[in-house]
């Protein structure tokens, strides 16, 4: 699978929530080669700003050349952005922020026309010749299995996790899942917990599990699914440089000794980020 | 065609401790593994020498993660010399890299000198070109940069590593003291064929939120455009200093950058965290020195090395 670092540009951007921005990039030679579950690596137009963001694919749209990113913004400004308009051309929108900001918190002022240099796709991505599989995201591990999603065959399902009613890309999941069943952390819509208490709630037990949240609930799920027998690929994130695989940057911790680094370390950008549980240490 | 008008082709070798490159373009130890990775972008045979990332005598874990962050204008590593050990880097990565017309520099590290004369005697009948002596990596507690702020004992690794080495031995050095040249003497004194500066600047980020270290390890090597006025400077002291080759590096990230390595005294270069910036970097750099010496009329970059006046 052939990467490419190209110069892609914003066909439009929107706010879906609070701090969680959907922005799709014009960037066909990447498109034509990406799978479900791999990321990109995004450099914004601030070269003091040297690494690249690591983003997972939330849609893959090969017809039309066209990236869908949903990501947080993170950093102190995140909490106060409200919804703005980002589709007024090339400019960036009033909202610019000045001062010492952080990677998202400039890429979420883009709007349409603007360039900006992408490298990819990256990682393995998760499998998708399984039946009657579920997908389980919390928070910001959501989006990469919307486009997973469409992939499975047979009775699919979603459990999505939210911190409250501040939720994302659920109505999507509605139309493209046989099942969604949704757990926020303060109740304030679907099962009040956490993904796990939703499962239990709903009595479900899937067949099959595909993955992506915080290390936390990867944890919990991994001694869930294992006490199941439920056979569970998770997501993994970690703070990364290269996104090749050369730095090393990125590891985590294996359950046996890897083939290519030898010690108990995967890297989570060229090995992973989508592993089978049993291959990694939570 | 007029052929009076067209340009001469501008001659790139450089002769490192007598080992001829192709042009002065190498990479930084620890940036580009083994090439396997950077080989989807870029033919390494363009390249004058690949430098791996530093191997030692058994597999090594690292550190915890976070290792890598972001800093303005650079980044802070604390990757803690991961490496699979010189017996699978022998079987694989050598093999790997002799596919490519390029000179190969294996970069040494260990937490004792016998750590490192293992690693240097494995060497001895390889097919490589060079050996980089990591004395300087901020991010391991023993060896590494124990070895490498003392003078005295700069001197005598270099010496005992000389004394078993097959290959030319290039001492890297570190920036995190009071005077590189002292070291840089040092590493002559005991018989280096050349010298890599510079490593990392020890550095550190806070989490202002969690009020907590952003590396696992505290503190990390600062690398990236912003070392390198500090790592041009270096160079070109040390060029005043010592009478072998030096390989520069510190920062680069383009041809010109490159080109003022040369002018401040480096025989060759080397690109390290650009590589994460840009895969293709390399042989841009290798083009884009190609041209400068076009513009300028310039027909061997050794006419460049230590020019600036």
């Amino acid at each position: 699978m052939a990467k490419y670092r190209i110069p892609a540009v914003v066909v439009r951007q929107a706010q879906l929530a609070p701090g969680i921005f959907d922005l799709r990039l014009f960037a066909p030679e990447i498109a034509k080669e990406a799978c479900p579950g791999q990321f990109v690596n995004v450099w914004v137009n601030d070269r003091a700003k040297l690494l690249p963001r690591p983003i997972s694919l939330c849609g893959i749209d090969r017809a039309n050349g066209v990236l869908r990113l949903v990501y947080r913004v993170t950093g102190e400004r995140s909490g106060s952005v409200e919804y703005v308009s980002y589709d007024r051309g090339a400019e960036k929108n009033e909202y610019r922020i000045t001062g010492e900001t952080t990677g998202t918190e400039e890429l979420m002022t883009y709007g349409r026309g603007v360039r900006l240099m992408v490298l990819g796709p990256l990682g393995n991505g998760f499998p998708t010749d399984l039946e009657d599989c579920c997908v389980i995201g919390g928070g910001i591990g959501i989006p990469p299995l919307l486009e997973t999603l469409k992939h499975l065959k047979g009775n699919t399902c979603a459990v999505l996790g939210y911190r409250n009613s501040g939720m994302f890309l659920n109505e999507e999941f509605e139309k493209a899942a046989g099942r969604v069943i949704i757990a926020t952390e303060d109740g304030s819509f679907g099962t009040k917990g956490t993904v796990i208490d939703a499962l239990e709630a709903e009595a479900y037990v899937p067949k099959a599990i595909l993955s992506c949240g915080p290390k936390p609930m990867l944890r919990a799920l991994k001694a869930w699914a294992a006490e199941r027998d439920i056979p569970l690929w998770v997501s993994m994130e970690e703070r990364m440089a290269c996104g090749v695989g050369a730095c090393l940057g990125c590891v985590t911790e294996s359950a046996e000794a890897d083939g290519h680094s030898k010690v108990k370390n995967k890297r989570v950008c060229k090995d992973g980020p989508v592993f089978r549980a049993e291959e990694v240490v939570l | 065609m007029d052929k009076a008008r067209k340009p001469l082709e501008p001659d790139l070798r450089v002769s490192v401790a007598g080992v001829e490159f192709k042009n002065p373009v190498t990479v930084c130890s620890g940036t580009f593994g083994s090439g396997m990775e950077y080989s989807e972008f870029i033919d390494l045979s363009r390249l004058g020498a690949v430098t791996t990332k530093g191997v030692a005598n058994v597999p090594w874990a690292g550190n915890p993660t976070p290792r890598v962050c972001e800093v303005t204008g650079g980044m802070l590593n604390a990757i803690g010399l991961q490496n699979p050990g010189i017996e699978t880097f022998c079987e694989r990565d050598i093999p790997f890299l002799k596919q490519y017309d390029t000179k190969i520099i294996v970069n040494v590290c260990g937490h004792t000198e016998e750590e490192y004369l293992a690693v240097v005697e494995r060497l001895r009948d390889e097919p490589v070109d060079l050996l980089e002596i990591n004395i300087s990596c901020p991010n391991v507690k023993e060896g590494g940069i124990a070895f490498g702020q003392d003078p005295k004992a700069v001197e005598a690794i270099t010496a005992a590593v000389k004394k078993k080495a097959k290959q030319p031995v290039i001492m890297k050095l570190s920036p995190n003291v009071t005077d590189i040249t002292e070291t840089a003497r040092a590493a002559e004194a005991g018989g280096a064929d050349a010298l890599s500066l510079i490593n990392t600047l020890t550095g550190m980020k806070i989490d202002i939120n969690r009020r907590t270290f952003v590396l696992a390890n505290r503190t990390g090597g600062m690398s990236g455009p912003a070392i390198k006025p500090v790592a041009v400077r270096m160079v070109y002291q040390t060029a005043q200093a010592v009478g072998i080759p030096i390989i520069g590096m510190g920062g680069i990230a383009s041809a010109e950058d490159a080109v003022e390595f040369i002018l401040a005294g480096a025989t060759a270069v080397a690109v390290g965290t650009a590589n994460f910036v840009d895969p293709y970097i390399t042989g841009e750099v290798v083009d884009g020195i190609r041209n400068y010496m076009i513009r300028y009329g310039v027909s061997s970059v050794r006419e460049l090395i230590g020019a600036v006046h």
